[in-house]
């Protein structure tokens, strides 16, 4: 087990070498010159520009840029915003938080209703259930984000008032941030009611980020349910007698696992994709805003930080799910 | 430790009882990009730093572009038009925070230091947060102020390289807002000098208490304001970047005043009787500017007739989708100067047809530029280049639009050859008639921000007068006359200045719509 893990960790060199050149290179490839941006329609003296190149060092050979930049990386370094002027990492730690707060919420709202969503479909196969669950999920794959969001707001918060519009939570409630999750952070407060007002906040982030990933689980859950239910061993346990809820939970579902729980790791980027989007709408503080904002402004070291950052999120989460793989399926890990 | 958490959490937990009482939400568009406005450029930044937390020695009247004493007292202008000696009040306090407590009040060391860290490159604060100045540079400040003395606590002498009426304006605009340099020394001393930035201290009618980046600022009344303290106790931006869900809250209750709704939405605000709607012509012109340094554009009569081909109604109604106007001058009506007694070009294809037939064009091929990005002045320049492209056509000329991503937009659209018209436009800065005219349409300009290559003398002459002059009735004057030489000129068509409007809660008494756009909630009650 353990020289398996030794192997996928030895992969993650090569791959973190490949995401800093990449996340490097996409931000220059992109049109647009960061300082003429910044400038606007006031434009800048050609004294002024030169001025602004040099103290931002694209004066220097790109491979010699790149290079600052790759030691600068492996010394904790990801440089400062042209923006804001403060370091990348600190507005990373400031943000990454509520994203992941709400990435967790989603992806417990996706697979707590996705799987038993799928078993149930994959039990049902062809019935009506099996139909509902199905086209209720294609249609909740197919949804635009944006369009979702705008839609529970305009019901739930409109017209009926349950949930708030948007943020983290009531602005009444003001205490500091110890850990930067909501959650954790308003039960520390010991205000009265904040914990509440922070779940109520995340309720329609969470339904409209994890609904895509809901969709996929369930979709996914059911076809390698409906696969395991047809092998040998599982008409074996029928001709044994056990009760179907110990045959489609335990047998069948421990071995149908496999390729879901590839899918929830997947999922982890999809995830950070949406809460671009959901983050917009709900005034959500977390990376996925910042970062499209600093593309838009061409905030050279707010992309190339923030994509290297995510890139080791999502491949962390990967090699935690290829570790997995060993503990569900033996066989993996002796390969 | 831990007691002193437990006193933070009880003080907050007070702060947020109060909070109820008589606190101001505002749902604002974005995020600053800091706190010292003398670092950024954004008015998202100025609305949340030097509005709310700064005064500057001259101060623009919230709702005016009207120059009014700040933490000046008066100034005066030296007979040669180069000396500027302002007087400043006595007895102004800075704000406190948890690492500072000023000894003493606002004087002439303040002043010194604000701007002095912006020109001198060796002072100690100028590479401090990574400092470009980017707006005290832009408006050519490092070369007009030679010197800053202080003659006395309370007097500091500005002295000019050359006499520019327009300084008197610049002195009240964001990047010259007053810091302690009281607190500067402080941070420098305890290695933390970006603090200024962070932590801001100034002499505003709000002190900074707390910011959660792209979530929420927090401000509290300051109690020791030099003028009578603002109406509400508590100021919140709710940072709401998207204009549907800054609207939903207002509807909810969550925000009392939202900036920028989405034009969709602005009829059924109108119809709220819960909603009280401001509106205001912004600082700003949207214009399409010829090459007129390229043949047939370097013809004023040529630029004349396409000027009449253009439906600018259609434009207002379409594009701006009725929150916009029809702009006849290159300065928006707000602003002082402006020369109402001019008559726009009227729109007839038939005249302008005839007009370009007499000029001998005729098969004229030529390019729209259409910009990437909203701004005010332009929200879909796409669509008004296809409206512009469909109005040449009835006058046979054959129009194909181009575009770039912005900063190559920006910088392509500087050359001097460049082929076509280019659809731009330009947000005033100062609330002076020079910040429109010289800049844009000034010699100067051309290869920078003079999009028209345009360089007329009789034009020219009056502007560099209007700039010497400190007499503002002969200033005036001159900027009507310049507008009368643009209009029969035509170096740009000029398109429209955009309606500003501001929804609020009808709870919310006193607030103005502020022409040089900023968001202004000193005066601002709740009921």
């Amino acid at each position: 087990m353990f020289g398996y893990f030794l192997t996928r960790l030895g992969m993650f060199i090569p791959t973190f070498l490949g995401v800093t050149l990449i996340s490097f290179m996409f931000i220059r490839v992109l049109p647009g010159d960061p300082i003429i941006v910044m400038a606007g329609e006031r434009g800048m003296s050609e004294e002024r520009y030169q001025e602004m190149v040099e103290k931002l060092g694209f004066d220097k050979p790109v491979l010699e840029q790149y290079w600052d930049y790759l030691v600068g990386v492996l010394h904790g370094d990801l440089g400062e915003s042209f923006v804001t002027k403060k370091p990348v990492w600190d507005e990373f730690f400031a943000l990454f938080p509520a994203t992941l707060e709400l990435s967790i919420c989603a992806m417990i709202f996706a697979v707590a209703l996705g799987l038993p969503a799928g078993v149930i479909a994959a039990v049902n196969r062809g019935k009506f259930f099996d139909r509902a669950l199905m086209s209720s999920a294609l249609i909740g794959y197919s949804m635009p984000i944006f369009w979702w969001a705008l839609l529970l707001i305009i019901v739930f918060s409109g017209n009926l008032g349950w949930t708030p519009v948007s943020g983290r939570i009531d602005l009444l409630y003001y205490f500091p941030s110890v850990t930067g999750f909501m959650l954790i952070d308003s039960l520390l407060s010991g205000q009265e009611g904040a914990f509440g007002s922070a779940v109520r906040h995340l309720i329609l982030p969470t339904i409209v980020l994890g609904t895509i990933p809901l969709a996929v689980i369930a979709r996914q859950t059911r076809s390698a349910m409906l696969e395991v239910l047809g092998e040998d061993y599982i008409r074996t346990a029928r001709a044994k007698g056990l009760a179907p809820a110990r045959i489609n939970g335990l047998h069948a579902l421990r071995n149908a696992l496999i390729p879901v729980i590839t899918v929830i790791g997947l999922s982890v980027g999809t995830l950070l994709a949406g809460a671009i989007l959901t983050e917009t709408i709900f005034s959500w503080p977390g990376i996925g805003k910042w970062m499209v904002d600093s593309i838009f402004r061409r905030d050279y070291p707010v992309v190339q930080g923030g994509l290297l950052m995510i890139a080791v999120i999502v491949m962390l989460v990967n090699l935690l799910v290829d570790v997995l793989y060993g503990v569900i399926n033996p066989k993996i890990r002796r390969r | 430790m831990k007691l002193k958490f437990l006193a933070a959490t009880a003080a907050i937990a007070l702060s947020s009882a109060a909070a109820q009482a008589n606190t101001l939400v505002y749902c604002s568009e974005g995020s600053p990009e800091g706190f010292d406005p003398a670092l950024f450029t954004a008015g998202t930044t100025f609305d949340a730093s030097s509005h709310p937390i700064y005064n500057r020695l001259l101060e623009f009247e919230t709702g005016t572009t009207n120059v009014i004493p700040g933490l000046a007292e008066s100034v005066e202008a030296g007979d040669n038009g180069l000396e500027y000696t302002f007087k400043l009040r006595q007895g102004v306090k800075f704000h406190s925070n948890d690492e500072f407590t000023p000894t003493r009040d606002f004087n002439a060391d303040d002043v010194i230091f604000s701007f002095m860290r912006q020109k001198d490159d060796s002072h100690p604060y100028n590479q401090v947060s990574g400092g470009t100045w980017e707006y005290f540079k832009g408006m050519g400040m490092p070369d007009l102020v030679e010197s800053i003395e202080k003659v006395d606590d309370y007097t500091v002498k500005f002295t000019l390289s050359k006499p520019e009426a327009p300084f008197v304006a610049n002195m009240a605009m964001d990047f010259a807002s007053i810091l302690s340099a009281e607190y500067a020394d402080a941070m420098m001393e305890a290695g933390t000098p970006e603090k200024l930035n962070t932590a801001p201290i100034g002499t505003g009618p709000f002190s900074f208490l707390a910011y959660q980046k792209d979530a929420v600022i927090r401000y509290a009344q300051n109690a020791d304001y030099w003028k009578d303290p603002a109406d509400v106790e508590n100021l919140i931006f709710a940072i709401t970047p998207d204009a549907s869900v800054r609207y939903q809250k207002l509807k909810a209750g969550e925000c009392h005043i939202m900036p920028y709704p989405n034009p969709a939405d602005i009829q059924a605000m109108q119809d709220d009787a819960d909603i009280n709607m401001m509106e205001q012509e912004g600082l700003n012109v949207g214009y399409l500017a010829y090459n007129t340094t390229m043949a047939p554009f370097d013809n004023p009569n040529v630029r004349k007739a396409l000027n009449m081909a253009i439906d600018k109604n259609a434009i207002i109604d379409v594009v701006f989708q009725g929150s916009g106007q029809v702009a006849k001058n290159p300065i928006p009506p707000t602003m002082w100067g402006y020369n109402d007694a001019i008559t726009d070009d009227a729109y007839d294809p038939e005249a302008a047809k005839a007009m370009l037939e007499a000029e001998g064009v005729s098969d004229l091929s030529m390019k729209v530029w259409a910009m990437p990005v909203q701004r005010p002045y332009n929200p879909n320049a796409r669509r008004m280049a296809e409206l512009i492209q469909a109005d040449f056509a009835k006058v046979g000329v054959d129009v194909e639009i181009v575009s770039y991503e912005w900063g190559e937009y920006l910088s392509r659209s500087k050359d001097l050859d460049r082929d076509g018209a280019v659809l731009l436009g330009w947000t005033g800065d100062n609330g002076d008639p020079d910040n429109f005219l010289a800049v844009l349409l000034g010699c100067d300009g051309r290869e920078a921000s003079n999009r028209a290559q345009w360089c007329h003398e009789p034009f020219e002459d009056l502007i560099l007068k209007a700039k010497q002059s400190t007499d503002q009735a002969e200033r005036t004057k001159l900027y009507e006359d310049a507008q009368v030489i643009f209009k029969e000129q035509a170096p740009w068509a000029t398109i429209a200045h955009s309606v500003v409007y501001m929804p609020m809660s009808n709870k919310v008494q006193g607030y103005k719509v502020h022409p040089l756009g900023g968001h202004i909630f000193y005066g601002v009650s709740v009921e």
